[in-house]
């Protein structure tokens, strides 16, 4: 482990160091370190912290004892008569829609970031396209479900006023309830996290991109290289390190996403991720125990990548 | 050498429709939200906003600023703030002056609200950060490598893990539905990206600098103030964008710790949209007001806002 060495020349006090950080320790100590702690322990007791969770156990139905919120928090929201309806209920359950939320939003945001990172670089107004691409990154969660919503509104008379459905029925279609339709909503709602999100896998990507040698692929080029060889077996391969850092960082945001269904379904019509959920529990169910279960399973979810964060630090230390 | 010209153009076609098409579908979103928010409430509701240049509506305006008035005092009833006052049987809660700017549920109050939880909470976080940042990079202490990973670990602690728990001491100490409660929870959860920035800023300055400077007889309390703060200068601006933007979109923490007592843009906003007790009209109003700051500052500091990102923005 290579520690960098501090100068020689200015000298301190033995305080001194502890000083500086003496602010910065106290609130992190209070605000994140201690409600750790506390809402593991809450999590083992019943709802509002008074009793173990044990006691809220029901004679004749299934009991994890001291563990019965962390029950409640998994397996609640299944049905498992069925093989079929274990899954089907999974895959509609809170879960199921946090997965869905993983795979199609952190995987449409590096690819479309990726994508017009690769096209603007190749055109005169590039700044002028990133500019457009990057400014959901500045408003909020809140708006982007005000101006979705509008875009998803659906109108039970003749007039469509929300622009996709008056697209679809332009077409001659039939106008769609899009926020309330089970399973088409929740792909709905990961559009707009797509749409808010892109620009900032687009940001860093881009600049990894430009990092990347001019001569390499003018020498490739001059090979008979096309641009998609140059693309897909040089480029990938250097930026790869800042693709993985990329969809590390938005698989942590999307597990801890909570704005958007919030403001836009209310986690209704079967859009609940686990963020929403454990607010659910918390703030209108008043499940104490039950909510900060929920929360230490969001934070288990998130443990590998606080490991592989303090890793890539110490491979950039090492590199200093 | 025509003929190759010609087929350059026609080859980056393509591109220019790809790259075309996606700024619209990014664009087109925010503009219809803004066009809405500038038409009576008439035509929102039995006409789409793209039709907002057809001509077949001559016998009504196209275009009002009513909108933003009704949201700027939280105005609910049926017509619109103006026409109330002018026939006077305004609502109980409004009295028809500049007073209205500040009723309890209007965005005006919102605005105000959201500026006093957020300079706060921009100021302290940076100021609390830069101390430790200076440790870090420029002081000797036991223990300096391994707190310094675990803080980049604590990164990334989802916010919603701390709720209950603040909640309650909060509780017994008075403090929810304070604005001291917000901008210390803001601090303490800026903190670990804040002094991660500015950690790496200073520790990348040359070493002489502050060498020389202590030869010169300057204490680490002058050289901090003197040396480190000033030229940091290009860090803390991406810092305070990132956590001013941060802070000002937040819903969760406004909403948990301040609620209705003190309400917020967001909070407001995601209360008209649940409660239904605004239309359309208000609706996009008062989102864009939400959102006229942020975009002002994102389009004046782009430049500090992307560098801030590129240096690493992973945060609860």
């Amino acid at each position: 482990m290579a520690k960098p060495k501090v100068s020689a020349v200015m000298k301190q006090g033995k305080l001194t160091p502890w000083l500086y950080l003496l602010p910065a320790l106290i609130v992190m100590g209070f605000f994140i370190v201690y409600p750790m702690i506390n809402t593991v322990s809450l999590s083992l007791k019943n709802k509002d912290g008074t009793a173990s969770a044990a006691t809220t156990c029901k004679e004749g139905e299934p009991c994890w004892g001291i563990f019965e919120n962390y029950r409640y928090a998994l397996t609640e929201e299944l049905n498992t008569t069925t093989f079929e309806t274990t899954w089907q209920s999974f895959w509609e359950s809170s879960y199921g829609n946090t997965l869905k939320w993983i795979v199609f939003m952190v995987s449409g945001t590096v690819i479309l970031g990726l994508l017009i990172a690769v096209l603007s670089d190749r055109v005169r107004y590039e700044s002028l396209a990133k500019a457009i691409i990057f400014m959901p990154m500045a408003i909020s969660f809140v708006g982007a479900g005000v101006i979705w919503k509008f875009i998803y509104d659906f109108g039970t008379s003749q007039v469509q006023i929300g622009l996709l459905n008056a697209i679809i029925t332009g077409l001659g279609g039939k106008p769609i309830s899009f926020l309330s339709t089970t399973t088409l909503n929740t792909f709905m709602l990961i559009f707009v996290g797509i749409w808010m999100w892109t620009g900032f896998c687009m940001t860093i990507l881009s600049s990894a991109l430009k990092a990347v040698p001019e001569e390499l692929q003018e020498a490739a080029r001059i090979d008979g290289a096309n641009e998609f060889q140059i693309f897909f077996k040089i480029m990938m391969p250097i930026i790869m390190p800042t693709v993985v850092v990329v969809i590390t960082t938005m698989v942590i945001n999307v597990l801890k996403l909570f704005d958007i269904v919030y403001v836009m379904t209310g986690g209704n019509y079967n859009t609940e991720v686990i963020a929403t959920r454990m607010y659910t529990e918390m703030y209108k169910n008043f499940q104490t125990g039950r909510g900060t279960a929920i929360a230490v399973v969001l934070i288990l979810a998130i443990i590998p990548f606080i490991f592989m964060n303090i890793r890539r630090f110490m491979a950039q230390e090492a590199m200093r | 050498m025509k003929q190759n010209k010609i087929n350059r153009i026609l080859n980056k076609i393509p591109l220019h429709a790809i790259t075309i098409f996606i700024m619209i579908i990014w664009i087109v979103p925010t503009l219809g939200l803004l066009i809405t928010s500038f038409r009576p409430v008439s035509l929102i509701n039995t006409t789409g906003w793209w039709t907002f240049l057809s001509t077949d509506q001559e016998d009504t305006t196209l275009f009002t600023i009513e909108n933003y008035v009704d949201a700027l005092v939280g105005y609910r009833g049926t017509r619109t703030y103006l026409q109330d006052c002018e026939s006077g049987d305004q609502p109980v809660s409004l009295n028809c002056d500049l007073s209205d700017l500040l009723n309890p549920r209007g965005m005006g109050r919102a605005f105000v609200n959201s500026l006093l939880v957020t300079i706060p909470s921009t100021i302290i976080p940076i100021l609390f950060a830069a101390f430790a940042g200076y440790a870090f990079a420029w002081l000797d202490f036991k223990g300096r490598y391994f707190l310094f990973a675990i803080l980049v670990g604590l990164q990334v602690v989802p916010l919603q893990m701390t709720l209950v728990p603040i909640l309650r001491v909060y509780a017994k100490l008075g403090m929810n539905g304070t604005f001291w409660g917000v901008w210390l929870f803001h601090t303490g959860f800026g903190m670990p990206y804040a002094i991660y920035l500015l950690r790496n800023y200073l520790g990348s300055l040359p070493k002489d600098l502050f060498e020389s400077a202590y030869l010169d007889g300057a204490s680490h309390w002058s050289a901090f103030w003197k040396l480190a703060i000033p030229l940091s200068t290009p860090a803390i601006a991406s810092l305070a964008i990132f956590q001013f933007l941060w802070v000002w979109n937040d819903l969760l923490v406004a909403l948990v710790f301040l609620g209705g007592t003190k309400p917020v843009m967001t909070y407001q906003i995601s209360n008209m949209v649940s409660s239904l007790g605004a239309g359309w009209h208000i609706l996009t109003a008062a989102a864009f007001l939400s959102m006229l700051l942020p975009m002002i500052i994102f389009f004046a500091l782009q430049r500090f806002f992307v560098r801030g990102m590129l240096a690493g923005a992973v945060k609860g």
